[in-house]
């Protein structure tokens, strides 16, 4: 397994019984405003297997929140194949975009992203409310995942009521509630101090350990070394990492 | 997502903001208690002359004179020169002439004063026959009523009204003492049983004497034969049309009316007197009804304000949904059930208020109201009605925004 694929992967070959999580092959994504064109993303190729924990690391502007929004499946790229689990996702529609955001992935986000209005365990059950899951399964399997997080006490409080490193935690235990094949981390620690950072880092990790595929974003290469692999964006291109840092020589 | 997930969803919504929704309700509120109320009104007053006209009988005609022109082209107004006399009614009565007449009865009106002891009291006189009181269903409560001997020998008897009684017995039995009408003393031979529409007074306020009693007698002058109102009562209801025709056939041949003469004479149905009596209620109506519908409107403007101020503030939330799994058609749904919650609530907030207004409002305006529970039923739905289409706008606009705008917007 290459971090950068030299080559584009063999799409007319029989899917593999284990088909990787992500395949992207020579994605870019272009914004348009007005006359003015930007490219985000040039011909980024990267594949994950099932069971990876990769960091994507890379300065502000590198375009790395536009590839975890493609990767996420928030937005669609404008050149090159995404394949999610061997599925085209440029071929899905809204509707079915939306239940592979449902049912594949789970998200953590710098800002937590609770509704405020909710408590923990309903902001917890949220994403199985739009997969049509019945109302007392629901409530379970939140219950479950909040006592995955360490916070099976605090289930009826709401996000007001909780320190920011325990909001991460009931966005984590979102995330992972629908059991989904890929969870996409996107700077979980920018918000936190150094405590809380460790804890939720602790906690993506075990989930990284019970099987997951975990993508991490992130802008601090301590935070990267935490994945068993790390990937470099700068300026919308993956690159060679400068060769002093251990992780890369680790993977 | 289950309908119920939705509609939970949706009344917190509403709940978490709960001065904006009250203030967006109070908008649909005032609409529908507008509605309900002029409905209300407008059903009350069409009901209560509806009353007072059935009061009058039933299968009625209403002969009335029409103002003479004479040759020279002078009208006469009415009464200077009556053109009804009581050989009309007389032709009227003739079964061969009106087969479809079941009963004939004239009148002649005029203001008198009363006196009984030291008490005076002024009331309308009504000099007329035996029929009247089958035509316009009246009956005694004490006593009897006028004979057809009474009027044949021009006796000096009166039936009273109930509340002429009042005014003149004070609470004493009249039946058999005798009041006093111009130095003319009159014996009360009866009592009328109160007629339930006492806004009418005259029906309760009156004093009836024979015909013949009244033009030889009371008032006299020139007057002798002329009549202020012929009542006509038609067989059945089938025949009141043909009633009509006979009617105003007869009476175009005895005053020699032919061609394109204006007839000296009208006769109204009790339809006819409805539709009159209500057509100013009606525009009142329709105009009440067209303010009421605008505060609707402006209320549903509000709904759709408030939504589309939800939708921007809210667009965090709805990337998140989206984000989560949510898919276009949920998020617009959870919109709109948001605004149709509000316009419910404004709705059944709305109908208690008309309900209330429906209360209070004949107490200090003593006109009656109607609240009909169809027409509250229909104000509720054309409440959520207006949530729904005034909700259409935001919504749209919520479920087309993509998750990663939505979500970057701080």
């Amino acid at each position: 397994m290459t971090a950068i694929a030299t080559e584009p992967t063999d799409v007319a070959g029989a899917v593999p019984a284990r088909a990787p999580v992500i395949e992207l092959d020579s994605v870019g994504k272009t914004y348009r405003s007005g006359s003015l064109e930007v490219d985000a993303l040039r011909g980024v190729s990267l594949t994950i297997e099932q069971d990876e924990f990769v960091a994507i690391v890379g300065p502000s502007g590198s375009g790395k929140s536009t590839l975890m929004h493609i990767l996420g499946c928030l937005d669609v790229p404008t050149a090159g194949t995404y394949r999610l689990a061997g599925r085209d996702v440029q071929s899905l529609g809204e509707n079915q975009l939306a239940e592979v955001r449902n049912r594949r992935i789970g998200f953590v986000f710098q800002q937590f992203n609770l509704l405020a209005s909710l408590s923990a365990w309903r902001n917890v059950e949220l994403p199985l409310i739009y997969s049509g899951v019945a109302r007392a399964e629901r409530r379970e399997r939140a219950r479950l995942a909040l006592e995955q997080v360490g916070l099976a006490d605090r289930a009826d409080h709401r996000p007001g009521e909780l320190s920011g490193g325990q909001q991460q935690r009931v966005a984590v235990a979102r995330a992972l509630v629908t059991e989904p094949a890929l969870i996409l981390a996107d700077e979980p620690t920018g918000n936190l101090d150094s405590t809380s950072s460790a804890d939720v880092l602790g906690l993506i990790r075990d989930l990284h350990r019970s099987g997951r595929t975990i993508v991490l974003i992130t802008h601090e290469h301590d935070i990267a070394q935490q994945a068993s692999r790390t990937v470099h964006i700068r300026d919308g291109r993956l690159v060679e990492p400068e060769p002093h840092h251990e992780s890369w020589a680790r993977a | 997502m289950s309908w119920r997930d939705t509609l939970r969803t949706s009344i917190g919504a509403v709940r978490d903001h709960r001065l904006r929704s009250a203030l967006t309700m109070l908008g649909i509120l005032i609409g529908i208690a507008a509605v309900i109320l002029t409905v209300g009104i407008g059903q009350g007053a069409k009901a209560k002359v509806r009353d007072q006209i059935a009061e009058l009988g039933t299968n009625l005609l209403v002969v009335t004179p029409g103002s003479s022109t004479s040759s020279s082209g002078v009208r006469g107004g009415r009464g200077s020169a009556s053109t009804l006399t009581s050989r009309d009614a007389a032709a009227l009565a003739n079964p061969t002439v009106a087969p479809d007449v079941q009963t004939v009865a004239a009148a002649t009106t005029a203001n008198v004063s009363l006196a009984y002891d030291t008490t005076n009291w002024t009331t309308t006189l009504t000099g007329t026959t035996p029929e009247w009181s089958t035509i316009r269903s009246r009956t005694v409560t004490s006593g009897r009523f006028l004979t057809s001997s009474d009027v044949a020998t021009s006796a000096a008897v009166v039936v009273l009204g109930p509340d002429t009684v009042t005014q003149l017995f004070a609470g004493r039995d009249p039946v058999g003492r005798s009041v006093t009408l111009g130095g003319t003393k009159l014996e009360v031979i009866g009592v009328l049983k109160a007629l339930s529409s006492a806004d009418l007074t005259s029906n309760n306020d009156l004093a009836i004497v024979p015909a013949s009693t009244m033009s030889q007698r009371l008032v006299g002058g020139t007057r002798r034969e002329s009549v202020d109102t012929v009542y006509v009562k038609a067989t059945s209801d089938r025949t009141l049309s043909a009633a009509y025709q006979e009617v105003n056939a007869e009476l175009l041949n005895t005053h020699h009316i032919t061609g394109s003469a204006t007839p000296d004479f009208s006769i109204a149905t009790q339809d006819s007197i409805l539709s009159a009596a209500t057509s100013v209620d009606k525009t009142i109506t329709v105009m009440l009804g067209g303010i009421a519908v605008i505060s609707l409107l402006v209320g549903g403007i509000g709904v759709m304000n408030i939504m589309l101020v939800s939708v921007t503030e809210r667009t965090r939330e709805i990337g998140l949904r989206k984000a989560l799994g949510a898919r276009p058609s949920l998020i617009r749904r959870q919109f709109l059930v948001e605004a149709s919650v509000l316009g419910l609530a404004g709705g059944l907030l709305g109908v208690g208020v008309g309900a209330i207004g429906a209360i209070v409002v004949p107490h200090l305006t003593s006109s009656r109201m109607i609240v009909s529970p169809t027409a509250s039923v229909l104000a509720i739905l054309m409440a959520v009605g207006i949530g729904v289409v005034f909700g259409v706008f935001p919504a749209t606009r919520a479920a087309r925004m993509t998750p990663i705008d939505a979500l970057r917007t701080e």
